[in-house]
Order: structure tokens, then C-alpha cells, then sequence
């Protein structure tokens, strides 16, 4: 049996931990605010995209001339996954999350026989994956602060290898944003592009447009643009996600370290009180004799 | 002039602007065009250069790359990957464009997309010789 002192000691470790976990929670719910503003800041952005890049697209679509951003290189053999997670951890099941999807797509696709590359946005993601995976390594890379930067980098280096022909298709994970409560971890196709078609059927269709240059030089310009647009949204979804998920597992903790004081408390004063018992016991026993 | 113009101009990070203007002066791929209210439907890609919108007395103008704009029944809307108001473009933010534009062009492998790289950068320069 713990001794008083021992369990004072354990309640005030506790404490000091709920004291972490609390400040934590807070300190998530400001950052996800802000990070729910900039991925709604960037809707607009994205939704208008989709809407064009979708209306452009459908008049290309099966077409043999097509551009082979749009519709791929035909063969499906080297596959590119691109793994977004976060940087930190301590944030319930998030990373982990994505990172299971990429693992049972990763695994399937080799139990095909096919070729898979990893790319990881994140160190946690490739912290977990890093050993299982190790020979389909290709890079990784480190978000310090969300901007749109680093989409274009990781846009480039994808079209660049796209272009180079070093893989055939290309799909990225991330965790779709909900609500705060749920994110659910998602496979997007980036090559063959794959729009959202609930996106802005308005009037992008009905009206004739004049393109200048050409509407299929159109496309092919923009088809690079909205790959890193998807990056960048899957990105800040993530962020929203991250911290949502941070907050859910914070207030978890803290909840958890209140009810582990509680029960301590409980056993402190048992003893206590049991200590006490026994002392007045003593006395009267001891006075009795006399 | 009754009638404006909707306007709006986004970038990925944010929407910059959305209001009722007298013109704007876009940089179309193929050369700059001013867009009226009552336009007709087109749709271009941008290329590097400045974007002028008046409204009355007022004219504002910034810094947009990449992208495309958009004229529809319902105005015209400018989708840059990147846009800046020209009073806080920097000289430092342009020499760094550059600088980015030309390691991209040296780690580019296809030729075409060395030559768009190319073409950007000449814009680039062109844009730090105005500043």
C-alpha cells in the first residue's frame, strides 16, 4: 500500500499533467480557429477551379488527345503516394489515421505486383511508416508554416517527375475536415485528375466562352495550377484537422487526469482517515490498560 | 457610367477583393485586355505583370502570377496564384522570385516546362526593372 506521502506526491504529478493537457486544448482551439479561417479564406479559390477545370474537362473527357494530367499516361503500374500527415503528435488518432490508409493502399497496390513510391508531407507520417516502407522511400518534407509555398514546391517536384515519366499515377492522402469532432482520412487522385463535380455547375457550362489562348492550352496550364491548388487545400484541411484533433484528444486527458485526482483524493483521505483511526485506538487501548 | 463591373480578385490564400468597379486592365496570356462591365463571356490565363482596376476617381493596382481570369455574366473574376498590391511589393520579394524562378528553371527537366519557367522570369525581370 502507497504510503500518504507517496499519494500526495502522485496527485500533484497529476495535477501539474492536467495543468499541461489544459493548456494545450487552449491553445489548439486558437490555433484551429485559425487554421478553419485560412482553409475557409481559400474555398473560394479552390471551388472556382474545380467549377472551370470540370466544365473544361468534360469536353475532353475519353477524348484520345486529351492532356495526360488529365486523364494519365494510360499505364498503371508506378504509383506515387504523396502522405500528408502533421508534425506534431499528441493529437489522438490523426497521423495514425492516414497513415493506415496509405499502408492498406500502399500494400494492396504491392500485393498487385505494381511499383509504389512514398512521398511524405510531414514527419509523422513518415515516422510511422519509415520502416515498413523503407525501400519505397523517395523524399520527405517538413511544413514549418502552412502557405501556399510549399504546395507549389511539392506541385513542381510531382509535375516535374510526372513529366520526367517516373511514375504513372498519383494519389494523395490527407484527413478531410468535418467537423471538429471528425476528420476522415482520404485517398485523392491528383494524376488522372479527379474534380468534384458537386462543384459549380452554374453557369460555366451554359455560357460560350471565347478562350484566349486556346481551350485546350487553357486546360494544360491550368491542370499544374489546380494540382497544387489540391495539395494546398488537402494541406490546410489538414491543419484544421490536426488541431481539431488535438483538442478532442486534449479535453480527453484533461478529463482523464481529473477523474485519476478524484480517485487518488478519494484513496488519500481513506488512509488518512484510517491512520487516524488506528492512532485514537491506540490511546484508548493504551489508557484502558491502566 | 451606371453600371459597374463585379470584381473579384482571389488568390489561393484569400479572397483579396470583391466589389462593383468601373474597369479593370488584366494581364491576358496573349496581351493585356480591359474588361467593361458587359463584357463578353472569355476566359485567358494570366501571365506575370500588373493588374489595374479604377473605380471612379480610385485605381488601385497589383502584382498577379499565374492564374486565370474569368469573364462571365456575372463579372469578372481573377483566379492569381499569387496577387500583391503593388504599394507592398518589395524589390527583396521580387530579386527572391527570381531567384526561386531560376533554381526552378536550372532543377526543371522537360522542355516545356523550361520554357514557361523561362517566359515567367523574363516577366519577373521585367516587373523589378518598374520597381
Amino acid at each position: 500500500m502507497a504510503s500518504l506521502k507517496d499519494l500526495k506526491n502522485r496527485i500533484a504529478s497529476v495535477t501539474s499533467t492536467q495543468k499541461i493537457t489544459r493548456a494545450m486544448q487552449m491553445v489548439a482551439s486558437a490555433k484551429l480557429r485559425r487554421a478553419q479561417e485560412a482553409a475557409e479564406a481559400a474555398r473560394p479559390y479552390a471551388e472556382r477551379m474545380g467549377g472551370v477545370l470540370s466544365s473544361l474537362a468534360a469536353a475532353y473527357k475519353d477524348v484520345a488527345g486529351a492532356p495526360k494530367l488529365l486523364s494519365g499516361n494510360g499505364a498503371d503500374k508506378r504509383h506515387l503516394l504523396i502522405v500528408a500527415t502533421a508534425e506534431r503528435g499528441l493529437c489522438g488518432g490523426f497521423n495514425g489515421n492516414i497513415a493506415k490508409k496509405a499502408k492498406a493502399h500502399a500494400l494492396e497496390l504491392l500485393s498487385q505486383g505494381k511499383e509504389v513510391k512514398i512521398f511524405y508531407i510531414g514527419k509523422k507520417g513518415f515516422e510511422v511508416l519509415k520502416r515498413e516502407f523503407e525501400s519505397n522511400y523517395l523524399d520527405k518534407i517538413l511544413v514549418e508554416k502552412l502557405s501556399y509555398d510549399v504546395a507549389e514546391q511539392v506541385g513542381n517536384r510531382v509535375l516535374d517527375m510526372f513529366a520526367a515519366n517516373e511514375f504513372d499515377v498519383c494519389s494523395l492522402f490527407y484527413s478531410k475536415f468535418e467537423n471538429v469532432l471528425t476528420q476522415t482520412p482520404t485517398r485523392l487522385s491528383l494524376i488522372p485528375a479527379e474534380f468534384d463535380d458537386t462543384a459549380s455547375e452554374d453557369d460555366t457550362a451554359s455560357a460560350s466562352y471565347d478562350y484566349e489562348p486556346s481551350q485546350e492550352e487553357i486546360l494544360e496550364s491550368l491542370l499544374p495550377t489546380n494540382l497544387k491548388v489540391q495539395i494546398f487545400t488537402a494541406l490546410l484541411e489538414n491543419g484544421a484537422g490536426e488541431m481539431g484533433s488535438k483538442m478532442t484528444a486534449m479535453d480527453n486527458a484533461t478529463r482523464n487526469a481529473g477523474d485519476m485526482i478524484d480517485r487518488l483524493t478519494l484513496s488519500y483521505n481513506r488512509q488518512r482517515q484510517a491512520q487516524i483511526t488506528k492512532e485514537l485506538i491506540e490511546i484508548i487501548s493504551g489508557a484502558e490498560a491502566l | 457610367m451606371a453600371e459597374k463591373l463585379n470584381f473579384e480578385l482571389v488568390s489561393p490564400e484569400r479572397l483579396l477583393l470583391s466589389e462593383a468597379v468601373d474597369t479593370v486592365v488584366v494581364p491576358g496570356a496573349e496581351g493585356d485586355f480591359g474588361v467593361f462591365v458587359n463584357h463578353a463571356p472569355m476566359m485567358t490565363t494570366l501571365r506575370v505583370g500588373f493588374l489595374d482596376v479604377s473605380n471612379g476617381s480610385d485605381s488601385d493596382r497589383f502584382f498577379v502570377k499565374g492564374g486565370f481570369a474569368e469573364v462571365g455574366e456575372k463579372g469578372l473574376s481573377v483566379l492569381a496564384e499569387q496577387a500583391i498590391k503593388v504599394a507592398d511589393l518589395t524589390a527583396d520579394f521580387v530579386d527572391n522570385e527570381i531567384k526561386v524562378a531560376q533554381a526552378a528553371l536550372e532543377a526543371a527537366k522537360a522542355d516545356s516546362v523550361k520554357a514557361a519557367i523561362a517566359f515567367s522570369l523574363n516577366q519577373l525581370n521585367e516587373v523589378r526593372a518598374t520597381l
